[in-house]
């Protein structure tokens, strides 16, 4: 799901493979200890290797251990590490860190209307390719006058190549028809208008797919009102922030969607809008569909699809489950009264040890 | 403009040298006591001048449109149609032609219908001229939900306040080597500080709850830092007004979830262009949306922002709510607000009745039409 076809399979020793995981702030830990629980009731072949990340202190430690990890392992699964942006330039995003160091530079959303979640919107599937290292997130500002300040968007030829290539490639492994690249060319000519050119030179070598482009603005007002006409659809850094949250919001919210970063060598999944929920953190309110799909987006990659199928299978029919859904979803469950349920759904479906089912 | 009343005709200079600055200074008194929404000059009979820029395109038609509705209603606005092409002025700069600037300089209001801007033809929209001239500093877009004109999203009743001068939209971009290109977004404690106080007075004026600043300052840390950073200082002298920050990607996402907890949205140039156009996708799209953009010294442009629809003008099919709204807008701004009550309610009670409708809409009856049952309904108001 997406595969990357370069990418050898993940060392497995003694049949069972590692994953580093970054618990993060607000309900990241909570969630991510459902996860563990129920990889263990599932008796899935992977061993987390946990590192935190405190994000009170200003020492890079914890941030070296954790990409260090992460370079050891090739996958990790996170939590939303909080940014206090009240603190100087100098203190970078913890989580665009990671990001850049392990040059994780396609970020993919998979936003599709769940059965039994009730939106304004139905039969929406759109998968998001959104550039993740470059762009609007460079951190490059200076203040050369006081009272003035700039701040730097860089567009490179071959990030953005290298993204466009990577959707064409995703769009035609998922039997996808159509891509769209998202834009502001018209305002940013050279930024946007290098991208843009980049796009199309690769949409040459996929005769197969259609490939048209539409300014942002304009894409999200039609998001709104007919969101079932994108299919796929390949941007930069800022406006992917932009669309894939209204995405996420048009098929039920921060608590349903997964995401995953991709790189040459590395993996990282997460939730798709990346919020750290700290309001609800810790109160076994918080939906845990989105981190747990992420998970099962994790066993994809480490090519254990019998797993991934049978906990997704499981998440789909709780989360149709009207009576199950958490506050975000406008019910009244808790979070383990959903993992529960996945875990009693699993049960019924017969034995989980064995690694052929 | 009040002024004492002149003696017969006097042979010394100084009696009324003396006389006509003491009109200068209780005119100025006069003026001095006016509201912030600094009202344009009225004329004796209580008409005001507008200035009127009807477009291209469809942009005649909707323009006849609303004076027609505004004539029937009897608003006390003379209108002054002007055009703007842009010329090339001395020393080689584009500018619009002096004309509309005198005009529009003079009445301070305007109203404006689509421009196109024709592909290759060295200079620059005529929007972005139009926004240099009277340095345009602030797009005002309220987004209100018509009832009658179904969307999935109902309820909806906010603003967004876009910074409209630097920001993303700067223009300054340049290739660093080949294949690496950098484009500059630029944020000044001026522009900030003015966009946030007229967030904050608008709030005010037009009786809102709360102001929240819109930001990325997570991964931005310096640029929108700064902005938010205004914005707190600014919300400090309004404590009547609640003040609250958001990054961009939850507010795009809680608006497609729930619009209705929005109130005045304030920030920079680009999240305003995407945030703006988001929420007018929320009420219907840009034919049914109304926008203002207000100026520095008083100036205040009020427009429609939907395109020029070449495809379908001059033939009575055009949609003139969104130029109405604006217009509506614009009356508002000028303190007519039972005026400005009556047009808004005779035209979305046509809309809800649904009997005469644009093919936008829905319906299948011509401009004019439409028009001419706004027209009517306003008149039975009377």
């Amino acid at each position: 799901y997406p595969p990357l076809t370069t990418i050898p399979p993940p060392a497995k020793y003694g049949g069972r493979h590692t994953v580093t995981l970054i618990p993060g702030d607000g309900i990241g830990p909570e969630l991510l200890t459902h996860v563990r629980e129920l990889f263990r009731f599932c008796c899935v072949p992977v061993d987390f290797e946990i590192v935190s990340i405190d994000s009170k202190s200003t020492s890079d430690d914890d941030m070296n251990n954790a990409i260090t990890a992460i370079r050891r392992n090739g996958v990790a699964l996170k939590g939303n590490i909080e940014t206090n942006h009240n603190l100087p330039p100098s203190h970078i995003s913890r989580n665009n860190i990671l990001r850049t160091s392990l040059d994780l530079y396609a970020n993919v959303i998979h936003c599709q209307t769940l059965p039994g979640v009730r939106t304004r919107h139905r039969d929406v599937d759109i998968i998001i390719i959104r550039e993740n290292t470059e762009g609007e997130y460079s951190s490059l500002e200076h203040e050369n006058v006081p009272g003035v300040v700039e701040c730097l968007k860089i567009i490179t030829r071959k990030k953005s190549l290298r993204i466009a290539e990577y959707a064409f490639n995703a769009a035609r492994q998922n039997g996808r028809r159509r891509v769209t690249a998202v834009h502001k060319a018209n305002i940013m000519k050279l930024g946007d208008g290098l991208f843009l050119q980049c796009c199309k030179e690769v949409a040459a070598g996929y005769p197969e797919i259609t490939f048209d482009s539409m300014i942002v603005d304009n894409t999200t007002m039609q998001l709104v009102s007919k969101p079932q006409q994108f299919d796929v659809m390949v941007m930069p850094n800022l406006y992917g922030s932009v669309i894939s949250n209204v995405c996420a919001g048009l098929v039920g919210g921060p608590g349903l969607v997964p995401g995953a970063n991709y790189g040459k060598d590395y993996a990282v999944f997460e939730t798709a809008t990346r919020n750290t929920g700290k309001s609800i953190a810790n109160k076994n309110i918080a939906n845990p569909t989105a981190t747990l799909l992420a998970s099962c987006l994790m066993l994809d990659h480490l090519r254990l699809h019998g797993y991934a199928s049978m906990i997704r299978k499981a998440i789909l029919a709780t989360v149709s489950e009207t009576r199950l859904h958490t506050a975000d979803l406008g019910g009244q469950g808790t979070t383990s009264e959903v993992v529960q349920s996945v875990m009693r759904e699993i049960e019924s479906k017969g034995p989980r040890t064995s690694e052929q089912i | 403009m009040i002024c004492l009343k002149r003696s017969a005709p006097s042979r010394h200079l100084w009696k009324e040298g003396l006389i006509s600055s003491i009109c200068t200074l209780v005119s100025r008194v006069v003026g001095a006591m006016k509201s912030q929404a600094s009202h344009p000059r009225t004329f004796s009979r209580g008409l005001q001048t507008v200035t009127l820029i009807p477009g291209d395109g469809i942009g005649p038609e909707i323009s006849t449109a609303v004076m027609k509705i505004f004539e029937a209603a009897k608003a006390p606005i003379q209108w002054e149609e002007r055009n703007v092409t842009a010329i090339k002025g001395p020393g080689g700069k584009w500018m619009i032609p002096t004309e509309a600037k005198d005009s529009m300089d003079k009445s301070k209001i305007g109203l404006k219908g689509p421009l196109k801007t024709p592909i290759a033809a060295g200079h620059p929209s005529m929007n972005l001229l139009l926004r240099k001239t009277f340095d345009l500093y602030a797009n005002v877009r309220p987004c209100v939900s018509i009832e009658g004109y179904k969307t999935p999203y109902t309820d909806v009743d906010l603003v967004t306040i876009r910074e409209n001068t630097e920001g993303e939209y700067s223009g300054i971009e340049h290739v660093i080597v080949d294949g690496v290109v950098q484009s500059i977004k630029l944020i000044t404690e001026e522009a900030s500080q003015r966009i946030a106080e007229y967030a904050f007075e608008y709030a005010r004026n037009n009786q809102r709850a709360s102001v929240t600043a819109v930001h990325k300052a997570n991964i931005m840390r310096m640029s929108d830092g700064l902005f938010l950073r205004k914005c707190r200082e600014v919300a400090e002298n309004f404590k009547d007004i609640k003040f609250t920050e958001m990054y961009l990607d939850t507010v795009c996402l809680n608006m497609v979830q729930d619009p209705t907890q929005f109130d005045v949205l304030v920030m920079p140039n680009l999240y305003g262009d995407i945030l703006s156009d988001l929420c007018a996708g929320l009420i219907g799209g840009l034919g049914v949306t109304p926008s203002g953009n207000i100026g520095a010294n008083g100036v205040a442009i009020f427009e429609s922002v939907h395109g020029t629809a070449p495809d379908i003008a001059g033939k009575d099919l055009a949609n003139p709510t969104a130029l109405l709204l604006s217009a509506v807008m614009m009356l508002r701004h000028m303190g007519l607000h039972g005026q400005a009550k009556k047009i808004e309610t005779a035209c979305f009670d046509t809309i809800r009745d649904k009997k005469v409708l644009t093919k936008d809409l829905g319906g299948n009856s011509k401009c004019s039409e439409f028009t001419g049952e706004i027209c009517r309904r306003v008149q039975d108001m009377e």
